[in-house]
């Protein structure tokens, strides 16, 4: 009886000493949940979901506290990517956060532009150039076209421009057969 | 002299169609009223312009500068007045518009002073930098820049010196009704041949050779004959004639066929110690270096539903119906397609300018090549698998294009395909196969770029986020060493004693400075007399 006890006992401490040593061993920094749910979303940083940026809301939606229908920029593809991965239901965007647009890029008209820096600060990924008095510019291929610099501007220079399709960007359509109602025979 | 073949799994054999368009010798074209030459004729970066509207130019002036390494350059097909530097419809598929010069000829067709290179005294970087600005891509329809093909590997596998073991010179030119490169290896075989010996030994290759399908005997006939009268210093060159079977002319194909390395999935074929090049290359580079003359105009055919087939010899940016209006297009002409039947594709307007890559205008007419029938559900044949020259699955393939399951569509090796146009051919199905495998290359591209961006946007976010925290940090750093130097000022030692020693301290600094201050300045009535 004592002999059982004891063996179950030591048994225990093995096993409780193995994992204790594998969970300081083999610990994992961060959540790699939230690093999948942050690769899927945008990265406009626009905060349209409610949140202050991607990555607060990709802990939001890790802990259970935000809905996968919350980014615009990511649109209908974001959130099926994000219902196949998390295992939840798809659903449509959430219309308090704003509707899905296509691709676009802030312009200044640099008529207008009085170099008060505000846009400069605005911008989460760093992609206007300029100083205090001085014309401000969109570096375009920066530009995430989240339109976080549109609100400051106290003269209403900045516009979003839609990305055009070129030669490079152009994707080949997916091959539908043309269905035409068969002519009739005279 | 005979020599071992090999051959490439798949393959088909359609109707070539190739003798109406070789009864007559290449010919040339008065000038247009109009060129429109685009800035982005090859893979890689765009041009960038380097003439303004009102401008004259000289024939063989550089318009157009090559972008970075992986680009080439543009040049003026003729001498004339810069009208307009404009977007204008491109030859390409999508219909869409890119930057284009547009020239108006004056008649005299001047050349700009063309020297010739001293190719052999100087460094290959050099001469490769050269035939960047001659504008040499790939002719055979890739336009991949040339100069970037021939660096000579590092050491190539399987080869006693250092350079290449096999030049591979590709005049086989499978695709039915095209004869251009045919035309040139009949008429100017020597000039052909000549550039293949200079690349031979640029590239350090040891033997040189060309293979010529076996259904154009007259070009390996003439082929044969140039290298018989290179004599002594043609003898590294072999003219191989290869079986009729398309798609030999495919550089993966050739190369298999004359030397029979297989070049594995994801790796170049220099690190095997070969390297392929178009027949219409070889003899443009012939030109920029032996003369001096940068890339201006290519051989293009003109077949299908025309009354005269032939090949000529245009400049870059003629419209495409100006071409075939020599040819005498029938009258129920309904679209001009780039390329041939099998990989070609229809241009969006009849206008578009003939490219670097047009090896040939087929005029289309809903006789000549009706409607495809409609598609059927896919019966897991496999004629498919049989006829793929690259050894894909090509219904695997498909099946997760069309679930738009990219992920699996790589893993079936999507990028090897060459849309070569074997699997639609042969389908029995008659399902546009490779209509699907271009969606999805596109499709996948266009996500890597997405995922670039977006990648790139986070580090951006990052940075500045960690910068802001920085900042943040350097300014409290600062008011607190401004702090610290103000108490050494006013003579208080930071570390001693308790905060309200300090605040005592501070406060009798302040009151003993308010009162010198006082004292200091006259009184308050007194001031400005």
């Amino acid at each position: 009886m004592i002999a059982a006890i004891l063996v179950m006992a030591l048994g225990a401490v093995v096993l409780g000493a193995a994992l204790g040593y594998a969970a300081v061993r083999f610990r994992v920094e961060g959540d790699p949940l939230v690093e999948k749910i942050d690769a899927i979303l945008p990265q406009t940083q626009c905060g349209q979901c409610g949140f202050p940026g991607c990555k607060p809301y990709a802990t939001a939606i890790a802990k259970g506290e935000a809905e996968i229908n919350q980014c615009p920029p990511g649109g209908e593809e974001g959130i099926r990517k994000l219902a196949d991965l998390l295992g939840r239901e798809a659903k449509p965007l959430s219309a308090e956060h704003g509707v899905e647009k296509p691709k676009s890029v802030a312009v200044i008209d640099e008529n207008l532009c009085i170099g008060c820096t505000l846009c400069i600060q605005a911008c989460p990924v760093d992609a206007i150039v300029g100083a205090a008095k001085q014309m401000h510019t969109v570096v375009d291929s920066l530009c995430t076209g989240c339109e976080l610099c549109l609100p400051p501007c106290p003269v209403d220079c900045i516009a979003m421009v839609p990305i055009a399709e070129t030669v490079e960007t152009w994707k080949w359509r997916y091959p539908v057969i043309p269905i035409k109602p068969r002519q009739k025979v005279a | 002299m005979l020599r071992r073949l090999f051959a490439f799994n798949g393959g088909v054999k359609p109707p070539t169609h190739k003798s109406s368009s070789t009864r007559a010798a290449i010919a040339t074209l008065p000038l247009p009223p109009e060129l429109v030459i685009p800035l982005h004729q090859s893979i890689g970066g765009t041009p960038r312009p380097l003439v303004r509207a009102g401008q004259h130019v000289l024939k063989g002036q550089l318009i157009g500068a090559a972008d970075g390494n992986i680009s080439a350059a543009i040049h003026a097909s003729t001498s004339g007045r810069v009208v307009a530097v404009e977007a204008r419809v491109m030859a390409h598929a999508s219909g869409l518009s890119t930057l284009c010069v547009v020239i108006a000829p004056d008649g005299e067709d001047a050349w700009v002073e063309c020297r010739p290179v001293p190719w052999r005294s100087l460094p290959g970087d050099q001469v490769r930098d050269l035939l960047r600005d001659a504008g040499i891509v790939g002719l055979g329809g890739a336009v991949f820049p040339s100069h970037l093909k021939l660096k000579p590997g590092p050491g190539s596998r399987g080869s006693s010196k250092g350079g290449l073991r096999h030049l591979v010179i590709n005049g086989a030119e499978c695709e039915p009704f095209i004869t251009c490169d045919d035309m040139q290896m009949r008429e100017q075989a020597n000039a052909i041949l000549a550039g293949a010996t200079i690349m031979g030994e640029l590239l350090g290759a040891e033997e040189i050779l060309v293979g010529i399908e076996d259904n154009k005997p007259e070009a390996v006939a003439a082929m044969q004959a140039a290298s018989g009268r290179l004599g002594e210093r043609g003898g590294r060159i072999q003219i191989v004639a290869v079986p009729t079977r398309y798609p030999a002319g495919g550089a993966k194909q050739l190369i298999r066929v004359l030397t029979g390395i297989e070049v594995p999935h994801g790796e170049r074929s220099t690190d095997y110690g070969v390297q392929c090049f178009n027949t219409g290359t070889v003899f443009a580079i012939h030109e920029a270096l032996e003369k001096g003359r940068p890339l201006l105009s290519r051989i293009v055919t003109v077949a299908g539903n025309v009354e005269r087939p032939g090949n000529y010899e245009v400049l870059f940016g003629t419209p495409m119906d100006y071409v075939v209006a020599r040819a005498g297009p029938k009258p129920d002409t309904d679209r001009f397609i780039m390329g041939g039947p099998m990989m070609g594709y229809a241009m969006p307007s009849r206008q578009v300018p003939v490219v670097k890559a047009t090896n040939c205008i087929l005029v289309g007419s809903p006789a000549l090549f009706p409607p495809p029938a409609p598609e059927m559900p896919c019966i897991r044949c496999g004629e498919c698998a049989k006829a793929c020259p690259a050894d894909l699955q090509p219904f695997e393939m498909y099946w997760h294009s069309r679930a738009k399951s990219f992920g699996k569509a790589q893993e079936y090796h999507l990028f090897d395909c060459i849309e070569c146009g074997c699997c639609t051919y042969v389908c029995p199905s008659h399902i546009p196969l490779v209509d699907y495998f271009r969606f999805a290359k596109s499709e996948i591209w266009a996500r890597e770029r997405e995922k670039d961006s977006a990648d790139a946007a986070r580090d951006r976010y990052e940075f500045r986020q960690h910068r802001e925290e920085r900042e943040k940090e350097e300014r409290a750093a600062r008011l607190a060493a401004k702090a610290a130097a103000t108490k050494a000022r006013i003579g208080i030692d930071p570390s001693a004693g308790g905060a309200d020693t300090d605040d005592q301290a501070l406060i009798a600094a302040a009151i003993r400075r308010t009162q010198s201050a006082t004292t200091d300045l006259p009184p308050a009535g007194e001031s400005g007399t």
